[in-house]
């Protein structure tokens, strides 16, 4: 009788971690794994300045400046972040629309921040 | 008098009852018809000394013939106010300070007494407004004529195209001064409102402005910045873009960049110009003229 309770906990135990990892396995699958993209930026230019996304796919930007101080500002999905000398801003989203788009530079660096911009194509 | 019966005559042709704004294009003399308890300035915008490039093979021309378009008109306006933009941006501070030297050497050949001035992100967004401080003065500030309340506000000193929280209180405080129906006009460089932000025409925290100004029943603002007209309302706040005096930029989002339109040999000085603005106190109501830069 004991053997049988014994049996009858283990399996119950192996059942809770089996169920436990599945569930964990399916919320892994829920939330796939951003996609990241370093861009950098010095006076008037990001890089790249140009990016393809693909809708739906989790983007995480890893911003950062060359030389002074500069915005990235994506307002066709309210993205924006700071772009610092020495340090990393990091901003995420998830294209919803396919479709041409334009980033640019929004704190005034200098006589060329009026051309400071870049394009990102979203496809399906 | 017969002034003033001819401005109201207008006002009825144009079909526009109560508190409102009456636009007024290709109307010369409009401007000037106005009676005692009225009054007319100028909003010059954009001026950008110091540009060169196609856009304007007359760069260093079209200032001086603009002032001689104003210094023409059959009546002086009380005042003109400069919306921003007086000179073109450059990284050299030395460079910077000459431009606005230049540039106010320049203005003082205009015939009329009051000028304000006010900058732009070219002005003033590389060094926080020092160097047009030190031409100019406040980048910020309010003044009472003629039973209308002006207040400058300031989105450029700021290089992320900011008010600020500082100055959004300023700019409360300024307001709690007023009654609700006092007419408030307000000068600023950048839209408040976010017209074009994917071309950097907006006010990053524009909205807050707005939303001060929501109570007061007669607000209207005058700004630069696009180098085009353009009118807006948000509620019944009116906003009013005032063509530049260097280059004309193009209709939001009609191109893919917001490149300055070329310059048309054709039709020189196309998309150029400045305004008057009749203010029609009692009824908080403004008349708009657009002048060109030269006579047609």
């Amino acid at each position: 009788m004991k053997t049988n309770i014994r049996a009858v906990l283990i399996a119950s135990v192996v059942a809770i971690v089996a169920i436990g990892a599945t569930a964990g396995y399916v919320s892994a699958q829920a939330a796939p794994r951003a996609k990241v993209i370093k861009i950098s930026a010095k006076r008037f230019d990001y890089s790249p300045g140009k990016l393809i996304l693909k809708k739906g796919q989790r983007v995480v930007l890893e911003l950062t400046s060359k030389d002074v101080v500069m915005g990235f500002n994506l307002p066709d999905f309210n993205v924006r972040g700071d772009m610092i000398p020495g340090k990393v801003t990091r901003v995420e989203f998830t294209p919803d629309k396919t479709g041409e788009f334009t980033f640019l530079c929004d704190i005034f660096c200098g006589s060329g921040h009026e051309e400071m911009h870049g394009r990102i194509t979203v496809v399906g | 008098m017969e002034h003033r019966m001819g401005r109201r005559d207008f006002l009825k042709l144009a079909g526009i009852g109560g508190v409102g704004v009456v636009f007024g294009s290709a109307l010369p003399g409009m401007a000037n018809a106005h009676g005692e308890d009225d009054f007319f300035f100028l909003q010059l915008s954009d001026t950008h000394w110091g540009f060169e490039g196609a856009p304007n093979p007359d760069a260093k021309g079209t200032l001086p013939k603009t002032i001689q378009a104003v210094n023409s008109l059959r009546e002086k306006p009380d005042f003109i106010i400069f919306t921003g933009d007086l000179t073109h941006t450059t990284d050299n501070p030395v460079e910077r300070r000459k431009r606005l030297a230049e540039f106010k050497q320049i203005v003082g050949d205009l015939n009329v007494e009051t000028l304000y001035f006010m900058p732009g992100e070219h002005d003033a967004s590389l060094d926080n407004g020092k160097a047009f401080q030190e031409f100019f003065g406040r980048t910020r500030y309010s003044f009472e004529h003629k039973g209308v309340h002006f207040i400058v506000v300031d989105n450029v000193s700021d290089p992320r195209a900011q008010i600020g929280d500082e100055q959004l209180a300023w700019l409360a405080a300024d307001l709690k001064t007023q009654p609700a129906n006092k007419p408030i006009v307000i000068f600023t460089h950048r839209p408040l409102f976010e017209l074009m932000p994917q071309w950097d025409w907006a006010t990053r925290d524009g909205a807050k402005a707005i939303e001060l100004l929501m109570p007061y029943k007669n607000v209207t603002v005058f700004y630069g910045h696009i180098h085009q007209e353009h009118h807006h309302m948000t509620g019944h706040i009116a906003h009013h873009a005032a063509k530049g005096l260097m280059f004309p930029l193009p209709a939001p989002g009609s191109q893919p960049t917001r490149a300055p339109l070329p310059w048309d040999p054709a039709q020189p000085y196309k998309g150029l110009g400045f305004r008057s603005v009749e203010a029609d106190v009692d009824e908080a109501r403004y008349v708009i003229t657009e002048y060109p830069v030269l006579k047609a």
